[in-house]
């Protein structure tokens, strides 16, 4: 499957920009004016960017609490997010969510848990809701190699396969739930990979580095689900290069091998894609360079914007439990 | 008889009625088919899911035969998977649709308060108010017949404790279509926990719909002498106590059936307490940090100067439910507890 140049050039355009606003949050966080637990998705860009570029705005996406990567990809507010990351009124969650509960209801993002796995049937339901109203809108969920060692996923597999809901399940294996290697915790793959009949689930496991990839398999997984045909389970291969929250200095040694960190840094998805859409002329220096000025400038506005916003106080803290 | 063909052998007592509409005698059950039916037929966003909706008991009657009605894309079936299934029901919820979830017993919510606790009741909060989980969740209260631990607990005390829920315990027909039915306009995710006690009961319900508000708690006895807050069937045990108790003795006691613990109509309690000067919480749900602890703590909080007398609680043992039926009389309160409650605190 060839993918058209514009989607190309949108994809890397994303990719870069997540990849700068978390060099940027990494960069001030410590500094203490984001008081709000970050968890950064550097090296893991292909994954939000390839599978958002084929969905449209009206469709979901469910994250979670890595969750900057997914909420800017499907056409988030940056700086209603950073706001929320600096706990002002202006944030996207109004100061009450903090960095793992973000939202964007314009682009379609309900919301993120910040329970590994709560947000899997969360998204299903989503599914669920667009199949009862006869939309062709798809639900996609995000979720990390922990969120699969939870039983929630195997009972939402299970549902939307019996349900043929247009549900996109996209397993961001970065190897890690914090301190916690894959292997100490599954005995191999997932089962889903091996045990679910075709018919019934669009299975896949692909390198989640590769942007182009990721797009190509996602695209089958959002077509199949527009159609009717049913759920999809992909399985991403990626590497969490940073440290499960906060910014490199708060990374503990010891638990990783910085071989291992420095071998996936190598496999780094935006200057892999990067270099091909610069070999296929599809982008040029040029180009590239006005990008990096935008995206730095677009940087710059929404943290100052973040700073002069005003914060909530206590005449807020009993707002919104209830909807009226 | 066993419980799951629990006759309905009772009228509700004549008790006091406040603003509620004329109506015919009908079950328990068939009110609370009839709020659900006619929610369906109203709005197409509202269905019905839980396990055992459309088996041939319907819930107890409460959904027999809507699925025949409405189709099963609208009354479903589901899997046991309790935490995935609320998790479902809450983004079906966010994405626009109105999910009414049952359950035949509220031990089985324990195996989904992650989407519960964590989830459905966080949601507006969290986003400040970006999106709102418009989900109704229903469980009936199992007692006798040896239903032992993990089929009988009354546990209302935990859901009230969870800040951005809605907790809803009805005691009479008329209440249990109404509160079904503003459940489930209500834009928050609500909890309605019943009484399987509650199903041996004809009421006065009226045809049309209508909503009873949430938060409103109801007098079923105007009385001077002793307030009395009985919640979910022990509403209609305090008020029998109370008959008794006047006819006895000619000890006059209020008493209140809050129907909702979240928001709990606090005036209406104070109010009543501020009158009497004595006050009995009685509670289906445990002692210890319970719906009685919070009515009681609130009262003292707020009208201690008011008391005459010490508050009194009546609640259930802080024991798992035993199953054989010596131990199981031992176990439950009633309206006797609650007659006795009443006859000390006058007597302080």
């Amino acid at each position: 499957m060839n993918i058209v140049a514009k989607t190309r050039r949108d994809m890397l355009f994303s990719m870069l920009r997540i990849r700068r606003v978390q060099e940027r949050i990494e960069a001030d966080y410590m500094q203490d004016r984001m008081k709000t637990p970050v968890h950064l998705c550097v090296g893991q860009e292909a994954i939000a960017a390839g599978v958002c570029a084929t969905l449209r705005r009206d469709d979901s996406i469910q994250s979670n609490h890595r969750s900057h990567g997914h909420y800017l990809a499907k056409g988030g507010n940056l700086p209603a997010l950073i706001a929320e990351l600096h706990c002002r009124s202006t944030g996207c969650s109004k100061g009450y969510g903090g960095s793992m509960h973000v939202v964007d209801v314009s682009v379609g993002h309900l919301g993120t848990s910040s329970i590994v796995g709560g947000g899997i049937p969360i998204g299903t339901g989503i599914g669920l809701a667009f199949q009862m109203q006869k939309s062709d809108k798809v639900s996609v969920i995000f979720f990390g190699d922990g969120a699969a060692d939870e039983g929630v996923l195997y009972e939402s597999l299970n549902y939307a396969m019996l349900k043929k809901l247009p549900v996109v399940f996209v397993l961001e294996d970065n190897h890690w739930a914090v301190c916690s290697p894959r292997s100490t915790r599954q005995v191999a793959d997932n089962v889903f990979l091996k045990g679910a009949a075709k018919d019934l689930l669009f299975a896949a496991k692909i390198d989640g580095n590769d942007a182009a990839l990721v797009y190509q398999t996602a695209k089958k997984a959002v077509d199949r689900a527009r159609k009717g045909q049913g759920p999809s389970f992909i399985v991403c291969d990626t590497y969490r290069i940073l440290g499960h929250a906060g910014c490199k200095a708060q990374d503990p040694a010891g638990y990783r091998d910085t071989c291992e960190i420095d071998a996936w840094a190598c496999k780094c998805p935006v200057d892999t894609f990067r270099a091909a859409c610069l070999a296929d002329g599809t982008v040029d220096q040029a180009l590239l360079d006005e990008w990096e000025r935008d995206i730095a400038s677009e940087i710059e506005a929404a943290f100052r914007f973040a700073l002069e916003s005003p914060l909530p106080g206590p005449q807020d803290l009993h707002k919104h439990l209830f909807s009226e | 008889m066993p419980w799951s063909r629990i006759a309905t052998d009772q009228n509700e007592p004549e008790f006091f009625r406040e603003n509620e509409l004329p109506g015919r005698r009908i079950t328990y059950a068939e009110a609370i088919r009839e709020g659900l039916r006619q929610a369906l037929a109203l709005d197409e966003r509202v269905f019905v899911m839980g396990q055992g909706v459309d088996d041939p008991s319907g819930m107890f009657g409460a959904t027999r035969n809507l699925h025949q009605e409405f189709g099963r894309d609208r009354v479903f079936d589901t899997p046991l998977a309790e935490t995935a299934l609320t998790g479902i029901a809450v983004g079906a919820a966010m994405a626009g649709q109105r999910p009414v979830y049952f359950h035949n017993r509220p031990d089985f919510l324990y195996l989904a308060m992650d989407q519960i606790v964590n989830h459905a009741a966080k949601w507006s909060y969290m986003f400040g108010g970006a999106v709102n989980v418009p989900l109704v969740l229903w469980a009936c209260i199992g007692r006798g017949w040896g239903s032992a631990a993990q089929h009988s607990q009354a546990n209302q005390g935990m859901f009230m404790h969870a800040p951005g829920l809605k907790l809803v315990m009805p005691s009479t027909c008329y209440d249990a279509k109404g509160l079904m039915l503003a459940a489930i306009k209500d834009p928050n995710p609500v909890l309605i926990i019943e009484h399987r006690f509650n199903f041996k009961q004809k009421g006065l319900v009226p045809e049309e719909m209508y909503t009873v508000p949430l938060g409103k708690g109801v007098v079923r006895r105007p009385g001077k002498d002793v307030t009395v807050v009985g919640v979910s069937h022990l509403a209609m045990d305090a008020f029998h106590a109370a008959q008794e108790l006047a006819a006895e003795s000619g000890i006059d006691a209020e008493v209140i059936d809050p129907r909702t613990l979240r928001p709990l109509d606090e005036e209406l309690i104070l109010e009543s307490v501020r009158k009497t000067g004595r006050l009995v919480v009685a509670d289906t749900g445990w002692k210890t940090g319970g719906v009685t602890a919070e009515i009681a703590a609130m009262v003292a909080e707020k009208a201690f100067k008011y008391l005459r007398a010490p508050i009194k609680r009546v609640a259930a043992p802080d024991l798992p439910t035993p199953s054989g039926h010596t131990l199981e009389s031992a176990y439950y309160i009633g309206q006797p507890d609650i007659k006795k409650a009443m006859i000390e605190v006058m007597a302080e």
